[in-house]
């Protein structure tokens, strides 16, 4: 037993949290054959897409917390670089996220969602903590520039989810309460302003929150349908491949940002704390490599990933249950698409990286 | 006050990172019962509602498409109107293997391989609930071969639904441009909401710069549905609002006579309402049926337009670039009035050819054996080369240039048309910028006679000449005249727009001008002599001819023997009537030789028709 656990850190794996992945994606294409009514094609496509983010999470592993750090500022200034050219250069009227490389397209924005908390991780790392008012500001350049540059796509769930990884290091590094505090009142403050710089659209969607009848065609049709869809699904569920509002058509996004609802139909209120039990899982592992890693920068680094997850969990729930405004945030793992699958496990595997990398390891 | 610490001290650090671990717990443990707590309310407590809801929702949402508005003339004809077609539409989820029953469906309606490329493609992108549309356009044979098929293709309907129809096909195209089905890219830009159930966009001309007019309001209906899908009634209905219908300023059948004139002629004819900016007729020749590509046109028939030596596709009356020959010695001749470096009645001896000092280049004049002594007047009337030069001479290249910008030549005029290009009026400047040469004292003289770099369009030249016929005022060109709502029944007119009016020194120098340009069709030895004899009403012209290439001092070529492509383009610009001018008019025939033979009979039987409804039968002018 204890051999076989040597192996493992000589490998790089972290069981519990690779476990723990597995269960998510392997409940991800249980749904996803449902929600793409039975379609084997499109769970090989998404089993084809894990396999390559397994593999990118493995990889990560391999490459120490101390290496990483020495290549977060060049990973940064890239990502900085590729979102001025989505700025200049990027396709689409509406919203330009996507650069092309010849075949690929290909959206920066998704690099960044890593690549800032390791610049601020590595930032601080070496720093005086709790930061100091100068610390802490450079710091908040870090975060802002590229959350400004995803802003101006626009992408503004992805800009707050971005910025929520770097803030999440420095709450992480110590930054006083006092300072949270008066931020988040300047924020409250601030709310009525930022609602003239909203564009028409994303207006609309926090209108929709309230009023959901008012936008039959677009998202408010979203909620009203995933509501029916998670609310009758009751205790038990009706059973898999039973859904009707998947079934009939009546939900729209259903592998993708929607899929939780489909989840939450067809296996109800039992299945939803199984799956918020598989999520636990990871994230108290994240916490606990966190709290065991043994230099600020592996500490930060851990905790502001492990809570970036946890941000992403909470918005697509919240949002397939209405209580959050539609952002178009996947359920990590789960819906149906490369992207995000890729990154989050590319961040699982900085978590195992952390974890494995450690010299004195002292496992109770 | 407390030294701060400068040290790292990392006991302290872990502990406070410790509690913000704890405080972080915290955070997601409230964050997460939310949302447990958010489930449990939705799913237990509140279960039986949406259990109701969910069996009671047979009510599905479906966008109803607007419809398009109407293009009509300024005389009421209709140029753009929709008419019911039968298309056959997939429902993707619904078919089983889509490639082979594309396969099959392409085989009994013998569609083209292309478009089964097409299909997949559109099938790829849509979801699976999303109507995909196989085939437009079906005639009353593959409506019936279908029908008796249907039971072969489960999935398959044919729709009837509105298609957009150009009745006057080819004439109209350049101005109306046409719809066409949306393609990926504007698919990514378009707002999808309101796009949910179009099919078609404006892809060029009016349909396209208006296409947030013509488009129109998405309805939707709920509908009720049994447990398969299939639709049981409809339960509300929010109808669609048509778009707006608009009025052209063009004139239908000046159109048709502009096109009849113009007849086998490649060119261009621009017609402008000086008093007001509004376009009457708006030729470009050869022109194609828009009605080709509202339905998806066929790679063969698109290659064959696109690679035809003509250029159907191509947008002369806005896009060309000629040179505008002698056509701008009307305005030349005004910056030299107003310049004081001549007076009208300033005589100038034309030998026949014309050398700068110092130099024994010979710029030679059309009439070879010279026009004698030539007041300004005469120069216009006669288009004396030699006057021109000597007064390019002495205006130098910034007045000249500094004149015809005034008239608009060289930029874009605005007109309410997507794709206006601007063309080029030199400049010593914009010599030394672009080519990073000196200007030559040789180039402003056959810039003085419309020849060298200039280049303007078909457009420009109507534009310049109705500044002439309002001696200055100028109103930008537009083809839209009004917008009309048909479920309000309210017409807004598009406002009259004036520019900056074109004010001279002393206005008496437009009328020795216009004098000049009088004679060039009233007088005894004017060029156009020919197209004026007979008029019952006073106009005003000038000829022009581009040369293609330059032709060696002491070569002659006769235009006769002259392989068609390589004659030079003729051109003529023309208003009417001289004292109160209604119409404003700018002919290009390609290789038509010269402007006074043949641009000139074009622009007069245009005049003719407008000014007194009289149609001069074809073929009069040889």
């Amino acid at each position: 037993m204890d051999s076989e656990r040597g192996l493992l850190v000589r490998l790089h794996i972290d069981p519990q949290l690779l476990s723990g992945a597995l269960i998510l994606c392997g409940l991800g294409l249980v749904v996803l054959y449902s929600a793409a009514d039975q379609s084997i094609d499109v769970v090989m496509r998404q089993s084809i897409r894990m396999s390559i983010g397994i593999v990118t999470m493995l990889l990560v592993a391999q490459i120490s917390p101390a290496r990483l750090a020495r290549w977060a500022p060049i990973i940064y200034l890239v990502g900085i670089g590729l979102l001025l050219a989505v700025y200049m250069f990027g396709t689409g009227r509406g919203a330009q996220r996507w650069l092309h490389l010849g075949v690929v397209q290909f959206q920066p924005s998704e690099i960044m969602k890593i690549a800032v908390p390791v610049t601020v991780a590595w930032f601080l790392f070496d720093k005086v903590l709790p930061p100091n008012l100068r610390t802490t500001i450079v710091a908040l350049l870090l975060v802002l520039v590229p959350g400004f540059l995803i802003i101006e796509q626009p992408d503004l769930g992805t800009a707050l989810l971005v910025m929520a990884a770097g803030l999440f290091a420095l709450f992480f590094a110590g930054i006083s309460w006092r300072w949270i505090l008066s931020a988040a009142a300047c924020g409250l403050l601030a709310a009525p302003l930022a609602w003239f710089l909203l564009h028409d659209y994303q207006r609309q969607r926090i209108l929709t929150l309230f009023d959901p009848q008012q936008d039959p065609l677009g998202t408010g049709y979203h909620i009203i349908q995933a509501t029916i869809a998670v609310g009758s699904g009751g205790i038990s569920g009706k059973g898999w491949l039973n859904g009707t509002q998947s079934h009939l058509e009546f939900l729209p996004e259903r592998a993708t940002d929607f899929i939780f609802a489909v989840y939450c139909e067809e296996f109800g209120f039992i299945g939803v704390i199984v799956m918020l039990a598989a999520y636990a899982l990871v994230l108290a592992r994240g916490l606990s490599i966190a709290m065991s890693a043994q230099d600020s920068f592996g500490r930060l680094l851990a905790a502001s990933l492990t809570m970036t997850l946890f941000i992403y969990i909470f918005v697509n729930m919240g949002m397939v249950t209405g209580q959050l405004p539609v952002v178009g945030v996947p359920l990590p793992l789960v819906s149906y698409g490369g992207t995000s699958l890729v990154t989050i496990l590319a961040g699982l595997g900085i978590l195992m990286s952390i974890q494995t990398h450690r010299r004195f390891i002292v496992d109770t | 006050m407390q030294k701060l610490p400068t040290l790292k001290d990392p006991n302290r650090e872990l502990r406070i990172f410790q509690a913000r671990i704890w405080a972080a717990i915290a955070m997601m443990v409230v964050l997460i019962c939310t949302v447990i707590g958010r489930l449990a309310y939705l799913q237990i407590i509140e279960h039986r509602h949406f259990t109701t809801l969910s069996q009671d929702n047979r009510l599905k949402v479906l966008p109803i498409p607007p419809t398009r508005g109407l293009i009509y003339s300024r005389d009421g004809q209709i140029l753009a109107e929709n008419r019911p077609s039968f298309s056959l539409e997939m429902v993707p989820e619904r078919v089983k293997d889509v490639p082979s029953a594309l396969g099959e469906v392409a085989n009994l309606l013998q569609l083209e391989d292309d478009e089964t490329q097409r299909i997949i493609k559109a099938w790829e992108r849509a979801r699976g609930f999303d109507p995909v549309v196989v085939k437009t356009g079906l005639d009353e044979r593959q409506v019936a071969l279908f029908s008796v098929n249907r039971h072969r293709f489960p999935g398959f309907n044919i729709a009837a639904r509105l298609a957009r129809y150009y009745p006057k096909e080819a004439e109209m195209a350049h101005v109306i441009g046409y719809v066409g089905r949306i393609n990926e890219n504007e698919q990514r830009d378009l707002d999808a909401t309101a796009y949910r159930g179009s099919t078609h966009i404006g892809k060029v001309g009016v349909e396209k710069a208006r296409e947030g007019v013509l488009h129109g309001t998405v309805g939707y209906q709920q509908v009720e549905v049994n447990a398969q899908g299939r639709v049981l009634r409809i339960v509300t209905r929010v109808p669609p609002v048509p778009g707006h219908d608009i009025y052209l300023t063009l004139d239908a059948e000046l159109q048709q006579i502009a096109d009849q004139a113009l007849a086998d002629n490649n060119g261009a004819i621009v017609a402008i309402d000086p008093a007001t900016g509004e376009i009457l007729a708006f030729v470009s020749k050869p022109s194609f049926d828009p009605n080709l590509f509202v339905n998806g046109i066929s790679t063969e028939r698109y290659s064959e337009l696109r690679e035809s030596s003509d250029r159907p596709l191509f947008n002369r009356a806005l896009q060309a670039q000629y040179p505008p020959g002698s056509t701008v010695k009307p305005m030349v001749a005004l910056a030299g009035l107003e310049h004081s470096i001549r007076h009208s009645d300033d005589e100038t001896w034309c030998p026949g050819w014309f050398s700068l000092e110092g130099d024994d280049h010979r710029y030679r004049d059309w009439l070879k054996r010279g026009h004698g002594q030539v007041d300004l007047t005469r120069s216009i009337a006669e288009s004396c080369d030699v006057y021109y030069y000597a007064l390019a001479r002495d205006l130098g290249i910034a007045r000249i240039h500094s004149m015809l910008s005034k008239f608009g030549l060289g930029r874009p005029t605005g007109i309410d048309l997507p794709g206006e290009t601007g063309g080029l009026l030199p400049s010593a400047e914009w010599k030394r910028r672009a080519r990073s040469l000196p200007w030559y004292p040789g180039e402003t003289l056959i810039t003085g006679i419309g020849q060298g770099f200039m280049l303007t369009s078909p457009l420009q030249l109507a534009d310049a000449t109705a500044t002439l016929a309002n001696r200055g005022a100028r109103f930008a060109p537009h083809v839209v005249g009004q917008i009309e709502d048909p479920m309000a029944q309210l017409a807004s007119e598009i406002g009259i727009h004036e520019r900056p009016t074109l004010e001279l020194a002393k206005a008496s120098n437009w009328d020795a001008v216009i004098q000049g340009m009088v004679d060039v069709v009233h007088g005894a030895s004017g060029t156009a002599r020919r197209s004026g004899a007979g008029a019952s009403f006073q106009f005003a012209g000038k000829t022009g001819t581009a040369q293609l290439f330059g032709i060696a001092q002491d070569e002659t070529i006769d235009n006769d023997e002259t392989l068609k492509h390589l004659r030079d383009h003729a051109l003529f610009i023309a208003f009417a009537p001289v004292d109160n001018p209604e119409i404003a008019v700018a002919v290009v025939v390609e290789n038509g030789g010269s402007g006074s033979r043949t641009a000139a009979p074009i622009a007069r039987s245009i005049l003719d028709y407008y000014l007194t409804g009289a149609v001069i039968a074809e073929g009069d002018s040889g």
